[in-house]
């Protein structure tokens, strides 16, 4: 059906767009999904019964449909005044009212007997083989890998698309808007069950190929799954409104052989290691300073400028929190300022982050506090 | 009593004082004409940015603000207020009734709309923007995270609110008392019973949305948790509460119109409407699952699949109703003898578009296939084939229809229909390809896409400014009748028209059915 889908598509819709001149050279590099018309069946079983549900209510549509304006268009053809006809004064008929009542209904039937188990087997979300918890964010996503002995790996997900692209000043990409810095990675033919919350506002993590939409909501976590039986990179995108940037936060997942994804997890353990290592380091302030430039650019630049001279944040140049006490400066850095824009960053980036970022805007921007923050500081200001 | 005839009072002060049903209706029709206007363009903005991939125009922040105030403009400006002046021009006239029965309160509901919608403009202007968080306003984007400017919002709500409930008092009221002698409710026409019906839903559900908003309110402002999980509340509680006002709300929006397509058709096939008890059973019907159904705008939410289970059926349920007023809007045209002024051509569009949208609905009512098209660009085809093929295509209908006797003057009819093919093609080029981006993958509300959407979406937006530009040949034709327009002073403007209505001269005088008519 999906072949008939795409010759309709071509013998309709073709014609079509070249009369208006929209056959655009950019959107050929994104490959066959270009004017893609209908549903994928997708990468999973389930996607493909939901698909072949919306098949089936389609052409029960289509059908229904074709009967009701044959009926509508045949009227109009043949019961118009022009061709002098005269009116019938029939009307009321309990025989045909009840008819066209029962009917409609028994097709309903029909249809709520393969939606009903559709929905069942979407429900059964026993014997998954891993966990991830996804967490929405103003505007990332976050993946953790929950381990049984306790090894979690996690990390964030951003939109990976250069603001250049967006704002028209280079080329668009072939991925344009649906790629990102680190995709989620899971195995294929592997029950993955995800756990689906959100830190502040509601979102919705969707993958179409996948056949997963989950609200992420705030204080809740809900449940889904999926099994993807072919490898490839399945792109979506955040589907509930949540804000400024609400077209911004594309979902990769990257669904690999089980060998590789063996290995993935390894080496992620592994930075994760290193990650905890550098946390008992003492650094210097070149070494701060370096590191804090890094992750300055990656998360506040956006709102407090290059130089820190503000935008939607207010200017660090200056500030009376980063030229004043120290703890301060981390609980703001740390937990964010409840109701604005600036978000709690304590649990976005290690502690190693933190003291480097904290150190560098206390000594750029002309602001040369002169005083470093150390990971072990951040750990003890979490610690309260 | 016969001292007391007397016309309008001259100037500023009839219109600010006037306690005529047809002066309060023709007040209604101009004001959602004008918030018609406003709402389009804001959609011009949203089309234009989508034009092409890539940010051009607006920033992704004033870009929610359109999405949003598209919404409400249309939703509680436009569609609803035209309606309620639709029902306050024809209701005493088809049931036979001097005036509306509440006439003071129906001045006040007016007037209040205005000055709503004023602050609800106004904080386009404000420190933070409009709001920006979708006309579903779910929390807590629309509070702990809202701009200051949602106080406002809350207040229009409310006055919003305030002026639908006196409204459908009113018209609950007038309805239920003032009927010419013999006009039992079974002789009702069915734009009478469809407002009925709405007036009730109308009466439920305004107490729920404004409860709503207050609570929005309270959290923003008294430190209440209501939809804050962090203090104890949940964001989900404000969806249960917002659908069940809004699900009601989209039957409040298209029951009218179903009243205003089975007095055209009728009409102009020059046959009587087939199955009339059962039109006005299926109302009811529809009215009374519009209850039940609210959570299946919510199958993502995470609901228990016995929840999930019980709104799908439910939902798919109104297909039956639905179904039969369809059935019976066909079977009417079926062996009449059928003109197709441009009344009827608004009727045929409609009668098309919206059991295409129908149809979509029925396809959204399947949770596990609705997993795929929630929140996608399948659903903002679906509403709009409902809303604006439904509502507007059926209240241009019963312009049309009844301008005539408005003002005694007849329409250009070629301009008519001209207004109907132009809105016909570009609504379609609009809607028709959103669609297919949606079964694709592309989510409503994003300022920016990727580019495999690119071809429908530009297309889109060429059928937007199409549809868009109709609208000004409509207001051309409308103001061009009402200045220019060929005098008329039949009663019967159309020839397979019947009631009450009709039997008044042409124009409409200013005060009707004084003695009442008797009805057999």
């Amino acid at each position: 059906m999906l072949l008939k889908a795409n010759r309709l598509r071509e013998l309709a819709l073709g014609p079509v767009l070249m009369l208006l001149g929209l056959a655009s050279a950019g959107a050929a590099a994104a490959g066959d999904k270009v004017n893609q018309v209908n549903m994928a069946p997708g990468a999973t079983e389930i996607g493909q019964s939901i698909y072949d549900l919306h098949m089936l209510i389609f052409w029960i549509c289509v059908i229904i449909g074709a009967l009701v304006f044959g009926v509508m268009f045949y009227s109009i053809y043949y019961h118009r005044k022009s061709r002098g006809v005269t009116p019938s004064t029939f009307h009321e008929s309990t025989k045909v009212e009840i008819a066209w009542t029962v009917v409609p209904f028994l097709i309903l039937i029909g249809m709520a007997v393969p939606a009903t188990s559709t929905l069942l087997e979407i429900y059964d979300f026993d014997d998954a083989e891993m966990d991830v918890l996804i967490t929405g964010y103003q505007w990332k996503w976050k993946y953790e890998y929950l381990d049984e002995n306790g090894e979690n790996v996690s990390f964030f997900s951003n939109l990976r698309t250069p603001q250049g692209e967006i704002y028209n000043t280079a080329d668009k990409g072939e991925h344009y808007l649906l790629e990102v810095d680190e995709p989620l990675v899971i195995p294929v033919d592997t029950k993955v069950r995800f756990l689906v919350t959100a830190n502040d506002v509601i979102h919705s993590w969707w993958v179409p190929e996948l056949a997963v939409k989950k609200d992420a909501i705030p204080g809740f976590i809900n449940e889904t799954w999926t099994r993807a039986s072919t490898e490839g990179i399945y792109r979506g995108q955040c589907a509930e409104l949540c804000g400024k940037d609400h077209g911004f936060m594309p979902v990769v997942v990257n669904v690999v052989s089980k060998d590789e994804y063996a290995g993935w997890l390894e080496t992620k353990k592994a930075e994760a290691a290193e990650i905890r290592d550098l946390m008992a380091q003492t650094f210097t302030l070149d070494e701060l300073m370096t590191r804090g430039k890094a992750v300055y650019e990656r998360n506040c630049l956006a709102c407090h400028g290059a130089n820190g001279e503000g935008g939607v944040g207010t200017a660090i140049a200056g500030s009376a929190v980063a030229m004043g006490d120290v703890s301060g400066h981390l609980e703001i850095g740390i937990n964010g300022v409840p109701g604005s824009a600036m978000q709690a960053f304590g649990g976005q980036i290690n502690d190693v982050e933190m003291a480097a970022v904290i150190t560098y805007q206390r000594n750029a921007f002309g602001n040369n506090m002169g005083d470093m923050v150390q990971p072990i500081d951040v750990y003890n200001h979490k610690k309260g | 009593m016969g001292d007391h005839h007397h016309g309008p009072a001259k100037g500023l002060s009839r219109w600010l004082f006037t306690t005529n049903h047809k002066d309060i209706g023709t007040m209604y029709l101009w004001f959602s004409f004008s918030m018609f206007i406003l709402g389009g363009a804001f959609a011009m903005i949203i089309r234009a940015e989508l034009f092409q991939p890539g940010m051009q125009l607006v920033e992704p922040a004033f870009f929610n603000q359109m999405t949003t105030l598209h919404g409400l403009v249309m939703v509680f400006g436009a569609i609803m207020p035209s309606f309620v002046g639709l029902a306050n021009w024809m209701i005493p006239m088809m049931i036979g009734a001097p005036d509306m029965a509440l006439p003071r309160m129906n001045n006040w509901s007016f007037w209040i709309l205005p000055p709503a919608f004023l602050i609800l403009a106004g904080t386009l202007f404000m420190e933070g923007g409009a709001p920006n968080f979708g006309w579903t306003f779910y929390a807590p984007l629309s509070t702990t995270y809202a701009p200051p400017s949602v106080t406002y919002f809350i207040f229009s709500i409310h006055v919003l609110g305030l002026s639908s409930i006196m409204g459908s008092i009113n018209i609950i009221a007038t309805v239920m008392n003032m009927r010419a002698p013999g006009m039992t409710y079974m002789k009702m026409p069915l734009f009478v019973w469809t407002w009925l019906i709405t007036a009730f839903l109308l009466v439920a559900v305004m107490p729920v949305l404004a409860g709503a908003v207050t609570m929005m309110l309270m959290d923003i402002h008294f430190g209440t948790s209501f939809f804050s999980a962090a203090g104890g509340g949940d964001p989900v509680l404000f969806q249960h509460i917002f659908w069940f006002f809004g699900h009601p709300e989209v039957y409040i929006i298209i029951l009218p119109a179903f009243g205003v397509v089975s007095q055209i058709i009728p009409t102009f096939a020059r046959k009587p409407l087939f199955g009339y008890d059962s039109m006005v059973y299926a109302t009811a019907a529809i009215a009374f699952l519009s209850f039940i159904v609210w959570a299946h705008h919510m199958y993502t939410v995470g609901m228990p699949v016995a929840g999930e289970l019980f709104f799908m059926y439910a939902t798919m349920l109104i297909a039956v109703p639905t179904g039969v007023k369809v059935f019976n809007w066909v079977t009417t045209m079926w062996r009449g003898a059928m003109t197709f002024e441009t009344p009827m051509l608004f009727c045929m569009g409609f009668l098309v578009l919206f059991t295409i949208g129908g149809f979509t609905g029925l396809m959204l009512s399947i949770a596990p296939a609705d997993f795929q098209y929630h929140d996608s660009y399948f659903v903002v085809a679906h509403f709009h084939y409902v809303m604006v093929a439904g509502a507007v295509f059926s209240m241009s209908a019963a312009v049309y229809y009844w301008l005539p006797k408005w003002c005694g003057r007849m329409y250009n009819e070629t301009m008519g229909k001209t207004h109907f093919w132009i809105s016909f093609i570009g609504f379609n080029i609009t809607f028709f390809p959103q669609h297919f981006v949606g079964l694709a993958g592309m989510p409503r509300r994003i300022p920016d896409y990727a580019l495999q959407f690119a071809d429908f979406n530009m297309m889109s937006s060429i059928g937007a400014f199409i549809y868009g530009a109709s609208q000004i040949l409509f207001l051309y034709n409308v103001i061009a009748t009402i200045v220019a327009g060929k005098p008329t002073s039949e009663a019967k403007t159309w020839e397979g028209a019947e009631g009450l209505e009709w039997t008044v001269a042409t124009p409409a005088p200013y005060h009707t059915f004084e003695t009442p008519p008797q009805v057999r």
